[in-house]
């Protein structure tokens, strides 16, 4: 056989070939690999995330300063806190958007940078002008390499079958073909999730996605994010202004209020306490039905037990829970 | 109109429009307008997705004004018109993608550089035959120069599409993301006026600034109505675009009145039939995911 006269060069085979370096303490794992690889004791995780003494203004003007914080492959981190105060542009910084004042930001174990493959990046749902002639595989497929040049005429089936790999485990196969224009706001967004996990990210950024969802199209689509989390170890930075529907999802909280900030689990930081440190001001945190309701910070936080006091205006007496 | 009526009669003479083929001039023009389909019909969609309808319109008229410009200075109109066209183009892209921002500051530049052009007109030499031209289009007067400088755009056009089609479509339909992707959203937006400029400018010249619309934007917005996927609907904008500018120009062969009055009849005509298929699928697409979407809950 023919595999026989190539034996003594196969690198598999012969000692001469192994890399020196084999023996050398391994690096750090960057990646998918970080991910995947058996991790031996003594091996450090590399996080999805880390900031270290992360700073962020304009002009005079201070978002927050020396922030720490890692967060690990497969957590759901939710960032909360008032308009203004700094959230998206957390997003911004990670997507190597906006540079930071001070400190460093990393994800998976790089600094960060614009046109990361590791990141995944879910917009608001109204993103998509109505105008806009896709189909929802378009968009799925923009995901895949809509970030390369050419006209990708080669690997059309390679790409094909990983679109409807990501199409099906949002669960979207049978409105896919149809235009985006015809589909509902949950349709869209549903679309949005499967275009950021096609490339199978280590991070998941979601900027509001739940933002002009119904309360059944919120649940589903914040529920296809948690089990891709689950499944395959994506860490989940999730920009919200109401924290209701992701609760029992979510592992930790970073909640930014004018310059401060608090990090720890919901339990942790959504207390009374802790959000009259922040506000500087006596905020009650209620809760009623599994739900939080916080009242007394006079901003769009404010009352989420009412579905988000933004756009609910007419239907719940917002007067009365403003106090 | 009895005007009318000989046009009518003699627009099928095929025994005139069979004679007329033979002469160079015509060919050339023929070949002129498949080539400027060909163009359109590849950037028209994404034109569409940009929602630049409007900026192709300021473009196309303020080539008016470069080649005005070039007539003073004694330059070829042929260039002034690409310079005037690309300049614009280049302005009205870096102006952002949301139309909303761009809208009205097209209308205040088209207006100032219109009124350049005047200046320049009443300034330039007394015998001016472009003058009027350049409005409706002179396609009979392309020339072997003229259809030199159209293929070479063509093909330069063309190719720098086919390298920045994917991120230009990402940019396009959904700069968000593709911002957050790494794609060079802004450089792009600048590369995309650029080409538009110089497809304007060539449509400037065939079929005159008043109608660049008609074969730019009217084919793929005919398209749009029938398709989302981006693959068919430029493989429909280009179909449509040759018909309005090679149909045009052979229906206009025997009657003898100008390109422009056939191209917009056609590419227009297109698109109203395009609108009723595509009002009716939709009717249907929309029964079909109302009864496909799941029930909440």
């Amino acid at each position: 056989m023919g595999a026989a006269l190539t034996e003594p060069t196969d690198p598999n085979e012969s000692p001469a070939v192994e890399p020196p370096d084999r023996s050398a303490p391994a690096q750090p794992a960057t990646g998918a690999a970080a991910r995947r690889a058996p991790r031996t004791p003594g091996d450090e995780v590399v996080p999805a995330v880390r900031l270290r003494g992360a700073s962020l203004g304009f002009g005079e003007r201070t978002l927050w300063e020396g922030l720490d914080l890692d967060i690990a492959p497969g957590e759901f981190v939710a960032v909360l806190g008032p308009n203004g105060s700094g959230k998206t542009s957390l997003l911004k910084v990670l997507l190597g958007q906006l540079a930071l004042r001070a400190g460093t930001a990393e994800v998976a174990g790089a600094p960060a940078r614009t046109g990361n493959a590791d990141i995944g990046y879910i917009p608001q749902q109204k993103t998509i002008d109505a105008g806009v002639q896709l189909r929802g595989i378009d968009l799925v497929g923009l995901g895949v390499d809509g970030h390369r040049w050419g006209l990708g005429l080669r690997g059309r089936g390679e790409r094909a079958r990983r679109v409807a790999e990501a199409i099906a485990a949002v669960g979207a196969e049978r409105y896919a073909h149809a235009p985006l224009e015809l589909m509902s706001g949950g349709e869209q967004q549903r679309l949005r999730v499967a275009q950021a996990l096609v490339g199978d990210p280590e991070v998941l950024l979601c900027d509001e996605p739940l933002l002009s969802l119904d309360l059944a199209n919120q649940r589903l689509v914040a529920e296809l994010i948690d089990r891709r989390r689950r499944s395959h170890g994506t860490a989940v930075v999730f920009v919200t202004h109401e924290i209701n529907p992701i609760l029992p999802l979510v592992d930790r909280v970073l909640y930014l209020v004018n310059g401060a900030f608090r990090v720890g689990t919901p339990d942790e930081v959504m207390t009374s306490e802790v959000l009259s440190e922040l506000y500087r001001t006596e905020v009650d945190v209620l809760r009623v039905r599994g739900r939080l309701v916080v009242v007394g910070t006079g901003d769009s936080l404010d009352a989420l037990g009412s579905a988000g006091a933004e756009h609910c205006h007419g239907e719940e007496p917002q007067s009365g829970v403003h106090a | 109109m009895d005007k009318l009526a000989d046009v009518l009669g003699s627009m099928f003479d095929f025994a005139t429009t069979a004679n007329l083929l033979g002469y160079d001039f015509v060919q050339q023009a023929l070949l002129a307008a498949a080539l400027l389909g060909l163009l359109a019909g590849a950037i028209g969609p994404l034109i569409i997705s940009r929602q630049m309808s409007f900026a192709v319109h300021g473009t196309s008229e303020l080539s008016l004004t470069g080649a005005a410009a070039a007539l003073l200075a004694g330059i070829g109109v042929g260039f002034g018109a690409i310079v005037g066209s690309v300049v614009a183009a280049v302005l009205f892209g870096l102006l952002g993608t949301r139309a909303r921002e761009r809208d009205s500051v097209i209308a205040v530049v088209l207006s100032f550089g219109l009124g350049l052009s005047v200046l320049f007109l009443w300034l330039g030499p007394e015998r001016a035959g472009s003058k009027f031209s350049l409005l409706t289009g002179q396609v009979v007067s392309v020339g072997n120069s003229g259809l030199a400088m159209l293929t070479a755009g063509t093909v330069i056009v063309l190719a720098v599409l086919a390298v920045i089609y994917r991120p230009l479509l990402f940019a396009s339909a959904d700069p968000e993301v593709a911002l957050a992707r790494g794609v060079p959203v802004r450089a792009l937006a600048v590369v995309f006026a650029v080409l538009l400029g110089i497809t304007a400018a060539f449509g400037v010249q065939i079929v005159g600034a008043l109608l660049v619309l008609a074969v730019l934007i009217t084919p793929a917005a005919a398209a749009a109505q029938l398709t989302a996927d981006p693959v068919r609907s430029t493989v429909l904008a280009v179909v449509f675009a040759e018909l309005a500018a090679v149909g045009g120009i052979l229906l206009s062969l025997a009657p003898g009145v100008p390109v422009s009055t056939f191209v917009t009849t056609i590419s227009f005509l297109i698109y109203l039939v395009c609108r009723v298929v595509g009002a009716r699928r939709r009717k249907a697409g929309r029964a079909r995911t109302a009864t496909a979407r799941p029930t909440p809950g």
